[in-house]
């Protein structure tokens, strides 16, 4: 190219006085394209679909709200959306243990590298694998929890055959790799913690649980507000593990919304596309006022810059 | 282990050359077939048999694609509408009424009207006709019943048992004796609606049972109640093995072949895991299920497995012969033997391979289920009341208590599905 | 630092720390560990009910050989990477430019078009389900690795422009000036200045969406159904119903399907870290 003369040329042209105002547009189109195709739109799809009842073999039929009507009877989805509540509280506690964990490897000892590697390893596996592992965990023949409930002169219990118990059972399996993630989080956060702050914390007799609570905790703000943020996605999409641990048994006690929705839709005994659409929108609707907060403190961090 | 076997028309001239020329029907094109016959003895002997019809038909050209069970239930639904083959396998009455109604499955009433299906196939016909048509071609069915440790009742001074009376009688000695009487494993559900088919079919009879299935009778009426309530009899004493909610099927069988457990209520296909765990044909055994209510007619499960021709199939001409192929007396004894699927044939000109169980199950198919021939629980109900209610029976399994809330619940379903 | 660091603390809490990080490691990771016994045990420790004790025998070889000859697994693993090494590139590639389209230019909408990836990043994607597998089976992508491939590249999409922009926003934004100054192109402000400097973030997503992509189990069994298709995390579920109750197989198949992303961890463990939190605290 020669690039004086084409330089020179370009000074005037259309496209240098514009360049710096449709250079973005057209280093977005790609991405906008695929997004609003596979993300953006379906989501509209699911609004109107959840209007519909369709088997996916014929013609959709208009039913108005009648889907959303038979929410409202079924016990199923009370059930689910109960269980996503106790999802959405219990899995929380990955955040303190997260942070507890991270306290505990904040070291220099040697080889501290691997260990922290080791502990976030159970991250890196696939949930499938996790859930397999837990079932084998509780399973009550052979089950390494009801050896160690005899040892303790406890009797056995069948945690995933339990409808009391079995939502919590598979949260607990959850919370393994989430509470590693966390881990991950604070030990980033910890190293950017200041140090003359806690010297000065020291100074003024601050020790153990109140120079935490009072010093450390509120500059870990932001490692603490992104592992909220991951933690409520987590437990909101929670599926492979119900899936592959109970199938949402027994007798559906452990379903939750995302469970139930690919359930009516699309598991063996389902094809009811709207009403699985309709389960979608409810989640959607709970997920949204996450979305909003998350949103809106993104939007104060960015005003603020 | 490929998925796909594509046959090539040449390789197959030449098997057919060299195995001294078999004549040719003068079928040509392509001719796509899809099975759901993923375990490794069923899709040998699909391939074997798919390769004979190959040999007989040279021009043709034949390409196979297996494909998982459990996935094949959902996937259906989309190669039906998008991607049709030209035979596809699948299940017989209820399970196959959606396809037919949406209209994509060919009516093949006319290989029907031909005498070598009408004499021979009559048995079945019930179970692949839906408004006055059939939908396809039944290549294989099963007896189900109980199969139990002939050396544990023989320790225990048991024997057969033929009426409810006697069944109960011979469960307590077995939990006197420290086992339980019955394994089963109700983790995907099913495995309780087997159960109820059975106690409610003795209970109040084939029709009725029909009747509740089909939405035509309430869950909360007096007889399911009664059916419910001999099923409670059973789960007081504390005949079925606990913890079953977590088992699958398979997981429930180590507990009959330990010895924990005296009996499975089951299809056939429960006889072979449980010779390739150890016991032999002296250590199992298999009776009809025993009378409940005096004077009511037998009835049976017997699930039956399909063949049809998708309504968007390209070689429907091939795709009939290859059904009547299927079908035919020679094919329906050797695919069904032990050495294959180990199965009932279909066609009343074949025999039943020497085998205990196959000779106990025709037997008692062709002679002693006067009142019918169920297909199972969730096949002959519709897909999504068969849901909801194996759900409510694995809840009343393990919570008895629970009955008229469940019963409430599964007669809301059926007003719901049946509108 | 926080908590005090060992050395300044007494010998006893010193000494009782060393012993406590082993020890803690190993209650961390039994699950694990356990799964690692399973795989190298023989089929009769499990009739003879030795679940938690030491191998009878070591089987290693027998069990992990039967993975790789006696089923699909390795086609299985094949599709993983046919499926999660295009959605690395592609989704990087994407966010690339959005995020320098993000990150550097500033504009009305700019705000309102990095919430859309946002939100839709933290959208519960069981939304997108049903009418997600209907596009696919509309333009006869169902059941291929392509179909699958883009929907993965179009969501991770969301989650990578937050990365990437967040990334480019922290760039010394006088270099994009100065060479804006001297008249290049903005086209190659980005191949030759910004590009250059993303390599890092490039690294550490790259390794994070690995890991994403291997794990994906739902949308695999929504998109596919078929060894021809299917990656391992779908396989493994396929496998163990082969071999239900087979737990040494069981054990060895997830072994082996959750290696490759174990691998990646901890060869590019550096990157994989800084991505998890660059992203993200930023």
């Amino acid at each position: 190219m020669a690039q004086a003369s084409v330089a020179a040329s370009r000074q005037n042209s259309w496209w240098h006085r514009n360049q710096q105002r449709l250079t973005p547009w057209l280093f977005l189109a790609p991405g906008i394209l695929f997004f609003l195709f596979y993300v953006i739109f379906p989501i509209f799809q699911s609004f109107n679909l959840s209007l519909y009842e369709w088997d996916g073999l014929g013609q959709a039929e208009f039913v108005g709200t009648y889907n959303y009507e038979e929410l409202y009877w079924d016990e199923a989805f009370y059930t689910s959306l109960k269980n996503n509540v106790i999802w959405l509280v219990l899995y929380l506690a990955a955040i303190p243990a997260g942070l507890f964990i991270a306290l505990f490897l904040n070291q220099t000892v040697t080889g501290i590298r691997l260990y922290k590697s080791l502990f976030f390893f159970p991250f890196v596996i696939s949930q499938v694998v996790v859930g397999l592992v837990f079932t084998w965990f509780y399973d009550p023949t052979f089950g390494i929890l009801n050896v160690l409930l005899g040892a303790v002169g406890l009797p056995p219990m069948n945690v995933l055959g339990d409808e009391n118990w079995v939502t919590v059972g598979i949260i607990v399996a959850g919370l393994w790799p989430q509470t590693a993630y966390c881990m991950i989080l604070y030990l980033t956060g910890l190293n950017a913690v200041d140090p003359e702050q806690i010297e000065a914390g020291r100074l003024d007799g601050a020790k153990g649980w109140r120079m935490l609570w009072y010093i450390i905790v509120p500059q870990l703000r932001p490692a603490t507000f992104i592992a909220f943020v991951v933690t409520i996605i987590g437990a909101l999409r929670s599926f492979d593990l119900i899936s592959v641990m109970t199938n949402g048994g027994p007798f559906g006690a452990s379903r939750v919304l995302s469970f139930y929705m690919f359930e009516v839709a699309l598991s063996e005994y389902g094809f009811r596309m709207g009403y699985g659409a309709a389960i979608a929108v409810v989640l959607f609707m709970i997920m949204l006022a996450f979305i909003a907060y998350f949103l809106w403190s993104m939007y104060k961090e960015e005003r603020a810059r | 282990m490929r998925s796909i076997l594509k046959t090539s028309a040449a390789a197959i001239a030449v098997l057919a050359a060299t195995l001294g020329g078999a004549s040719a029907d003068g079928l040509t094109g392509n001719l796509k077939i899809f099975l759901d016959t993923s375990n490794p003895a069923p899709r040998a002997t699909m391939e074997e048999m798919i390769a004979q019809f190959g040999e007989k038909n040279p021009d043709l050209t034949i390409e196979t694609t297996v494909i998982d069970r459990e996935a094949y239930k959902t996937q259906i639904r989309n190669f039906l509408t998008a991607n049709a083959p030209d035979v596809a396998n699948w299940y017989a009455a209820n399970r196959m009424r959606p396809y037919v109604e949406a209209g994509l499955f060919e009516d093949v009433s006319d290989l029907w009207a031909e005498p070598a299906i009408a004499e021979n196939l009559a048995s079945t016909k019930g179970a692949l006709t839906i408004d006055g048509k059939q939908w396809g071609v039944p290549y294989t069915y099963y007896q189900w019943g109980v199969y139990y440790r002939k050396d544990i009742f023989d320790e225990l001074g048991l024997s057969e048992p033929a009426t409810w009376e006697e069944e109960k009688a011979n469960c307590q000695k077995i939990l006197d004796a420290g086992k339980k009487c019955y394994t089963i494993g109700t983790k995907f559900l099913w495995t309780a609606g087997g159960w109820f088919d059975y106690l409610n079919m003795r209970t109040n009879g084939f029709d009725f049972h029909m009747d509740l299935l089909t939405g035509k009778a309430s869950w909360q009426s007096d007889e399911v109640r009664k059916t419910f309530a001999n099923w409670r009899e059973l789960i007081d004493m504390g005949a079925f093995i606990d913890n079953h909610q977590t088992y699958s099927w398979q997981e429930a069988l180590p507990f009959m072949v330990k010895g924990d457990a005296a009996a499975y209520l089951m299809g056939n296909f429960a006889v072979a895991p449980l010779r390739d765990a150890g016991l032999t044909d002296d250590q199992i055994d298999f009776y009809q299920f025993v009378e409940i209510t005096p004077g009511v007619e037998k009835a049976e499960d017997a699930p039956t497995d399909t063949f049809h021709i998708p309504s968007k199939a390209q070689n429907k001409e091939a795709a009939r012969e290859f059904l009547k192929f299927v079908v035919s007396p020679e094919v329906q004894t050797w695919i069904n033997d032990g050495k294959h699927l180990g199965q009932l044939p279909v066609n009343a000109k074949s025999s039943v391979d020497n085998d205990k169980f196959l000779e106990q199950g025709f037997e008692m198919l062709s002679t002693n289920s006067p009142g019918g021939v169920a297909q199972f629980f969730d096949r002959d109900a519709p897909a999504e009341m068969a849901k909801i209610a194996m759900e409510g029976l694995q809840e009343f399994m393990v919570k008895p208590d629970n009955l008229d809330k469940i019963l409430a619940r599964l007669d809301r379903a059926r007003e719901r599905i049946n509108k | 630092m926080f908590p005090t660091p060992i050395e300044r603390t007494s010998r006893t809490w010193r000494i009782s720390y060393q012993t406590l990080l082993p020890l803690a490691l190993i209650l961390w990771l039994l699950p694990l560990i356990a799964v690692a016994i399973f795989s190298v045990k023989p089929d009769s420790d499990f009739a003879n009910a030795n679940y938690w004790g030491w191998p009878s025998s070591f089987e290693g070889f027998t069990n992990y050989a039967l993975v790789f000859t006696g089923s699909d697994m390795p086609q299985y693993l094949l599709n993983s990477f046919k499926i999660t090494i295009p959605t690395v590139i592609g989704a990087v590639t994407l966010s690339c430019m959005t995020g320098f389209a993000l990150g550097v230019y500033k504009f009305k909408a700019n705000i309102w078009i990095f919430f859309m990836f946002v939100a839709g990043n933290f959208v519960p994607f069981q939304i997108l389900m049903v009418p997600v597998r209907d596009l696919t089976l509309q333009m006869g992508l169902y059941n291929t690795i392509t179909g699958l491939v883009l929907f993965h590249i179009a969501f991770q999409t969301g989650f990578c422009t937050l990365f990437m922009r967040n990334f480019i926003r922290a760039l010394p934004f006088e270099l994009i000036e100065a060479a804006r100054v001297e008249g290049v192109a903005e086209w190659r402000i980005f191949w030759y200045v910004v590009l250059p400097l993303m390599k890092p973030a490039i690294a550490a997503l790259s390794v994070l969406i690995f890991t994403f992509i291997w794990n994906d189990y739902f949308w695999a069994i929504v998109l596919t159904q078929g060894v021809e298709s299917q990656p391992v995390t779908a396989g493994i579920t396929s496998f163990n119903s082969q071999y239900r109750a087979a737990y040494h197989l069981m054990s060895a198949g997830s072994i082996v399907a959750a290696l490759p992303p174990v691998a990646m961890f901890f060869l590019m463990q550096r990157h994989f870290i800084a991505g998890l939190t660059l992203g993200a605290v930023k």
